[in-house]
C-alpha cells in the first residue's frame, strides 16, 4: 500500500514530490483508468502519490503583456469557461472526451501525460508554448517541443512539477483546428490538425501548422512554415505539392487499434491541403 | 485514512485507503447502489455524482480527493423537486428501458439544467456525451431534458 499524501501548499508538494519520487496527481482521468484494478478494490499505484488537485496556487488563468499563463492544474472545463483563452485551445478543449472527464482533466496532465494523441498539444506546439518546471531548489523553463520526448517520455525531473504553460498569444486571421475521431464524445484521436494563417495584405506574414498523433511526437517544422512566409497567396499556391512532400516525410504514423498509418498520413496530408487551399484560393 | 465529506447533504466520515475509488466507497460503505460500475474508466457515464457542484465520474476519483468536498448521487438527488419533474419527464418520453443508465444521466442533466436551464438539443447532447445508453438510441432522452425544461421552469 502506497502513501497518498495531499499537501496543502505547492511547496509542500515540491517536498514530497524530491522527497519521495511520488506520482503528480492531478485530475487523475488517466492515472485512474491505469491504476485500475477491480471493484472494491483500492486503485494500485505503483510509487506513493502526491495529490495537487485542489491547490489552488496551480489553478488560473492570467493575461500579462500578450503572454497567457495558465497554471497546469487548471481543469479543462475552467479552461473553456475563460474569456482569456484562445479560440483554437478551446476547439481542441472541447473535443476532449465528454463534460464530466474535462471536470476533473487539467491541461498539465494532458502534457504530462505526452500521449501522442493528447487534443491540447498540436495547438499549444503552434502556439510555442513555454512550461515552467518546478523543484524545491530550481525553477526552469523549457519549450513544449523539447519537453515532450516520445510517448509517455518527458524531461521532467523526478523532483519536478509543471507548475505553468504561458504563451504569447499570436496573430492570425485564420485558423483550423480538426480532430478525426471514431465519435464525437470520448474518442481518443485518430489524427489531429491544427493550422493557422495570418495575412499582411496579399502576403503570408505567419503560418504554422502541427499535426497530432501521427508521429512519436506532435510533428511541427519551421522549416516547412518558413517557406511560405512571406510569400504572395499565389506564389503560397504553387509551392502547395512540395509542401505536402516535406509534410509526408516528416508524418510517421503506426497502425494501431484507432486507425492505420495510412489512414493518418493521408487524412493528415489532405487537411493540410484543404486548410490552404480554402484560405489561398 | 480518514475521509471527511458532505454527502447528499449530511456531513460524514468514512475510515478508508485513500486510493479506494469513490465509486467503491459510495456503494459498499453507504450502500448508495444507484451509483452503477458498467466500464470503469470514465467512458459510460453510469456512475456520474456531482462533486462540489460539477460532475464527475466517480469510478475515477480516489476518495482521498474527496475530503472536504459535497457529494450528491441520485440518492440524494431522489429527493428533490426538479427530480420529480426529470423522472415525471423520463417516463413521459420514455426514456427509461432497463435503467442501468438511468441515474447517471439523471446527474448529468442536473448538471447541465444547473448550468443553463433552457438548453437546445445540441448543448443537451454535449451535456450526455459522457453518457451510454444502450436501449433508447438518446431520442427519448433528449425528449425528456425538453419536457423537464419547460415543466420544470422556475426549478433550475
Amino acid at each position: 500500500m502506497v502513501n497518498f499524501y495531499i499537501p496543502e501548499t505547492l511547496q509542500q508538494a515540491l517536498e514530497i514530490r524530491g522527497k519521495e519520487k511520488a506520482i503528480v496527481f492531478a485530475g487523475g482521468t488517466d492515472l485512474m483508468v491505469r491504476a485500475r484494478v477491480w471493484f472494491g478494490v483500492p486503485s494500485n499505484f505503483d510509487k506513493p502519490v502526491v495529490y495537487i488537485g485542489k491547490l489552488k496556487e496551480l489553478k488560473g488563468v492570467s493575461m500579462q503583456d500578450g503572454v497567457i499563463h495558465i497554471k497546469a492544474a487548471t481543469s479543462l472545463t475552467d479552461l473553456l469557461d475563460d474569456p482569456l483563452v484562445p479560440q483554437p485551445l478551446k476547439d481542441a478543449i472541447s473535443s476532449m472526451a465528454a463534460p464530466a472527464i474535462r471536470n476533473m482533466g487539467t491541461i498539465g496532465g494532458n502534457i504530462c501525460n505526452a500521449s501522442p494523441a493528447g487534443d491540447t498539444l498540436p495547438v499549444l506546439y503552434t502556439m510555442d508554448a513555454v512550461l515552467t518546471l518546478r523543484s524545491v531548489s530550481s525553477t526552469r523553463e523549457v519549450p513544449i517541443d523539447e519537453f515532450i520526448l516520445g510517448p509517455g517520455k518527458t524531461a521532467i525531473r523526478d523532483d519536478e512539477i509543471l507548475t505553468e504553460i504561458s504563451f504569447k498569444v499570436p496573430q492570425f486571421d485564420v485558423y483550423t483546428f480538426r480532430k478525426v475521431g471514431t465519435r464525437k464524445a470520448n474518442a481518443l484521436s485518430k489524427l489531429s490538425f491544427m493550422g493557422m494563417l495570418a495575412f499582411d495584405g496579399d502576403r503570408v506574414a505567419d503560418f504554422r501548422a502541427a499535426f497530432g498523433a501521427v508521429a512519436p511526437t506532435v510533428v511541427r517544422s519551421r522549416d516547412a512554415e518558413l517557406k511560405i512566409i512571406g510569400k504572395t497567396r499565389d506564389e503560397v499556391v504553387s509551392v502547395i505539392p512540395e509542401l505536402l512532400g516535406d509534410y509526408s516525410k516528416l508524418i510517421r504514423p503506426i497502425d494501431d487499434q484507432r486507425s492505420t498509418a495510412f489512414y493518418r498520413k493521408n487524412v493528415s496530408l489532405r487537411l493540410l491541403e484543404h486548410f490552404l487551399n480554402t484560405h489561398l484560393k | 485514512m480518514k475521509i471527511t465529506f458532505k454527502l447528499n447533504g449530511e456531513q460524514v466520515s468514512v475510515e478508508t485507503l485513500p486510493t479506494m475509488r469513490l465509486l467503491d466507497v459510495l456503494r459498499e460503505e453507504f450502500g448508495l447502489i444507484g451509483v452503477k460500475e458498467a466500464c470503469g474508466e470514465g467512458e459510460c457515464g453510469a456512475c456520474a455524482v456531482i462533486m462540489d457542484g460539477r460532475l464527475v465520474h466517480s469510478c475515477l476519483v480516489p476518495v482521498a480527493a474527496v475530503n472536504g468536498s459535497e457529494i450528491l448521487t441520485i440518492e440524494g438527488y431522489r429527493e428533490t423537486e426538479r427530480h420529480k419533474v426529470l423522472m415525471e419527464a423520463f417516463a413521459e418520453a420514455g426514456a427509461v428501458q432497463c435503467g442501468f443508465c438511468t441515474p447517471g444521466f439523471v446527474m448529468a442533466i442536473e448538471a447541465l439544467l444547473r448550468r443553463n436551464p433552457h438548453p437546445n438539443e445540441d448543448e443537451i447532447k454535449e451535456a450526455i456525451s459522457g453518457n451510454i445508453c444502450r436501449c433508447t438510441g438518446y431520442d427519448m432522452i433528449i425528449d425528456a431534458v425538453k419536457i423537464a425544461a419547460k415543466k420544470g421552469e422556475g426549478l433550475w
